[in-house]
């Protein structure tokens, strides 16, 4: 029997020296004669990063974490290929969930259906796994029927506003133009947010596929993945994914024989949070200072260098090869009416277990924080969520006890967003975590509008005094105040989402921003204040 | 060859410096190739905080100051580098070293807090786990 060893090597692995134990294991089996039997192969992230250095034993499913040295993996080799056995001790983390399956089982892995069971830096892995398939499926069908498949499924957008992507494919399709553009919007740089990082580190050829799909339902032929500078290890794989892809033949011209041509290049930012924006975006391609432009038009139809032009999140395109694989219907048996699919989320904060977790969109919100994220550390309380990264909502204990979905969340003024969840404990003080948010819009706001550039500014530098206890009695109502009319009036979603966190926080923990207003006090003793 | 972007330019110029920066005379030759007023390539230029116009240390340190970061006690790491490196935010230290910069975000939370040094990730730092690094860093250069 063939044994196949995948050593999570993503971003948060690697810097745990996954790289030198994947080495050490090539050479302990090579020095027991092992090496025609036992494969040793990079992967992705296996959803909980905090670990150390894991890994995979296929086709047995045996998990170990972490595997930190090479008596580790010493032990591993001689217990667990020669003899035969589970090595118990090295699945410390997981004691609750020892087996891959269960790990796993909690979650519904669609899109991240490959990441730890293949090589992210091997087209032919992807291929194994029915990688490109839903690419021939596609060429099989009419562009229309392609879009029709993507609106049946009722895929909405991952990228925040979510969007049906059906529809958006549909206004490019049916724009005239000579020239039309696929972009991937991998700009990630909300706060509390790394799963599109997962995608592309761990299956970056799910990507490209998705890609091309779009771009033969509404007739592009080229594609740009705008990614951030900083997600060096992404544009590696991203890079090296598109150059094998060229070299099949599954980039460039008259695909597998067809008369369908794509080409794809990737595009690095260069550090403004606002680029993740859509039209930003645009700007930030075309070379110039990434500002949000005037909408409408809309990119589907005026897009990129005016043309008609897709922009999809990494998350909506990973989503897409699977449904022309498997079909719309089977797409929607996961997730509720409004909603179908899965959603990825990046837990982070007070939280035992961290990492990115992918669940059926309606998974109740306090199941995803106390069991797959393994509840707080030090059995503290929970005091608050941030769900959506820092622009979008904070909610309370009582409010955790819900579906995450569309619908429901919008019930309680809240969204998926871009699908971070910070936990927060009862230690943690709300004036605190307001100015950390308010300083982050602060530095990110473009400038181009004064709602935005100005209230962002006069937003922190109230909660700066708040929490050195210089906070005045008309702070709360001028916060307010301001608040709606960055929302109403700023040029852009930056703005306009800047406030809604902390408005939120006013609303729902009045006593705590109370107590340092007037009583010149933190509660929890975070804020140091200068009465 | 495809035709690049004032951007595009601008970030091989900051790519190709040693001292991480892109120069009067990169700006000027973008400007010529481009037909572009240079007011409009340092607009550009300015508004991306990746990309500077002042000589940067060798090393660009990214310590991140995002959300999830600052609640596993990120500013008392800003502060410790601070200290080692002599420096503030935003500036090099002496020996040309290290450029000390603040990221609104790395998107590295599950092990926050965390720093890039160039292109390299840093994890679970604690105040020793900084210092030490820095070291190492120091040391490997110096040969
Ligand atoms: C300030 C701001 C930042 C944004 N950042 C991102 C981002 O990093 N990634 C992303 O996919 N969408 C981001 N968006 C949303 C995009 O504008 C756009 O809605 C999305 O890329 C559309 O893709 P989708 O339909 O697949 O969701 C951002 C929006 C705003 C207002």
């Amino acid at each position: 029997m063939k044994h196949r060893i995948l050593i999570a090597e993503d971003s948060k692995s690697l810097l745990n020296r996954a790289k030198e134990i994947e080495k050490l294991f090539k050479k302990e089996l090579e020095k027991r004669n092992l090496s025609e039997t036992v494969s040793v192969l990079p992967t992705g992230s296996l959803g909980y990063e905090d670990i150390g250095v894991a890994l995979v034993i296929y086709p047995d499913n045996v998990l170990y974490a972490p595997v930190n040295s090479k008596e580790d993996v010493q032990t591993i080799v001689k217990e667990h290929f020669v003899d035969g056995k589970v090595v118990k001790k090295l699945q410390k983390p997981f004691k609750r969930f020892s087996q891959i399956e269960k790990i796993m089982g909690i979650q519904q892995r669609i899109v991240l259906e490959n990441v730890g069971k293949i090589s992210p830096e091997d087209i032919k892995e992807y291929i194994a796994f029915d990688g490109y398939k839903g690419f021939e499926n596609a060429l099989k069908t009419s562009p229309e029927g392609v879009i029709k498949e993507i609106k049946d499924s009722e895929l909405r957008g991952r990228g925040g506003a979510g969007f049906p992507t059906g529809k958006k494919w549909e206004f490019t399709a049916k724009a005239k133009s000579d020239k039309k553009y696929i972009i991937c919007n991998a700009d990630e740089g909300e706060p509390g947010t790394f799963k599109d990082r997962t995608i592309m580190e761990g299956d970056p050829h799910r990507v490209i596929e998705g890609m091309l799909i779009a771009g033969y339902a509404t007739g592009a032929n080229e594609g740009i993945i705008y990614i951030r500078g900083e997600y060096a290890l992404s544009i590696e794989r991203l890079e090296n994914a598109i150059s094998q892809a060229y070299d099949l033949g599954l980039l460039g011209n008259n695909i597998l024989g067809s008369n369908f041509s794509f080409d794809l290049q990737v595009k690095k930012g260069a550090g403004a949070y606002v680029c993740g924006e859509e039209t930003a975006l645009l700007n930030s391609i075309e070379g110039k200072r990434g500002e949000p432009r005037k909408k409408p038009p809309y990119p589907p139809t005026a897009g990129l260098w005016g043309k008609p032009t897709v922009i999809n999140n990494v998350e909506t395109l990973a989503n897409i090869p699977v449904i022309m694989r498997k079909g719309a219907e089977w797409f929607k048996q996961f997730g509720v009416p409004g909603s179908y699919g899965t959603k990825l989320f990046s837990l982070n904060g007070d939280l035992n277990w961290k990492g990115v977790v992918e669940v059926p969109f309606g998974t109740n919100l306090s199941f995803i924080i106390n069991e797959i994220g393994g509840g707080l550390k030090d059995n503290l309380s929970l005091k608050a969520v941030i769900l959506g990264g820092v622009s979008g909502s904070l909610l309370t204990p009582n409010e955790i006890n819900t579906p995450v979905d569309f619908n429901s969340l919008a019930k309680i003024e809240a969204g998926p967003g871009s699908g971070s969840i910070t936990v927060l404990s009862e230690k943690r003080c709300i004036v605190d975590v307001a100015k950390n948010i308010a300083k982050f819009f602060r530095h990110e706001s473009c400038g181009k509008c004064t709602p935005c550039r100005v209230g962002t500014d006069q937003m922190y530098k109230i909660i700066d005094r708040i929490s050195k206890g210089q906070g005045e009695g008309s702070d709360i109502q001028i916060m307010e105040k301001l608040g709606r009319t960055m929302k109403l009036t700023s040029f852009c979603g930056l703005g306009q989402t800047a406030p809604n966190a902390i408005l939120q926080s006013l609303k729902k923990f009045p006593d705590e921003w109370n107590a340092h207003i007037f009583d010149k006090r933190c509660p929890v003793n975070v804020c140091r204040l200068e009465a | 060859m495809k035709k690049t972007s004032i951007l595009e330019d601008l970030q091989k110029a900051e790519s190709h410096s040693k001292e991480n920066y892109i120069t009067f005379k990169d700006v000027l030759q973008i400007s010529e190739n481009k037909k572009t007023p240079l007011s409009k390539i340092y607009g550009v230029g300015t508004f991306y905080s990746m990309l500077s116009f002042k000589p940067r240390g060798r090393h660009i340190i990214r310590i991140c100051g995002g959300l999830a970061c600052h609640l596993a006690g990120g500013d008392k790491l800003i502060n410790k580098l601070k200290e080692v490196l002599q420096v503030d935010v935003g500036e090099t230290t002496k020996d040309g070293l290290f450029t000390l910069e603040e990221n609104s975000c790395l998107g590295l939370c599950s092990v926050a807090p965390v720093m890039m040094i160039d292109d390299e990730p840093y994890g679970n730092l604690t105040e020793e786990k900084v210092e030490e690094i820095i070291k190492s860093i120091k040391e490997g250069t110096k040969k």
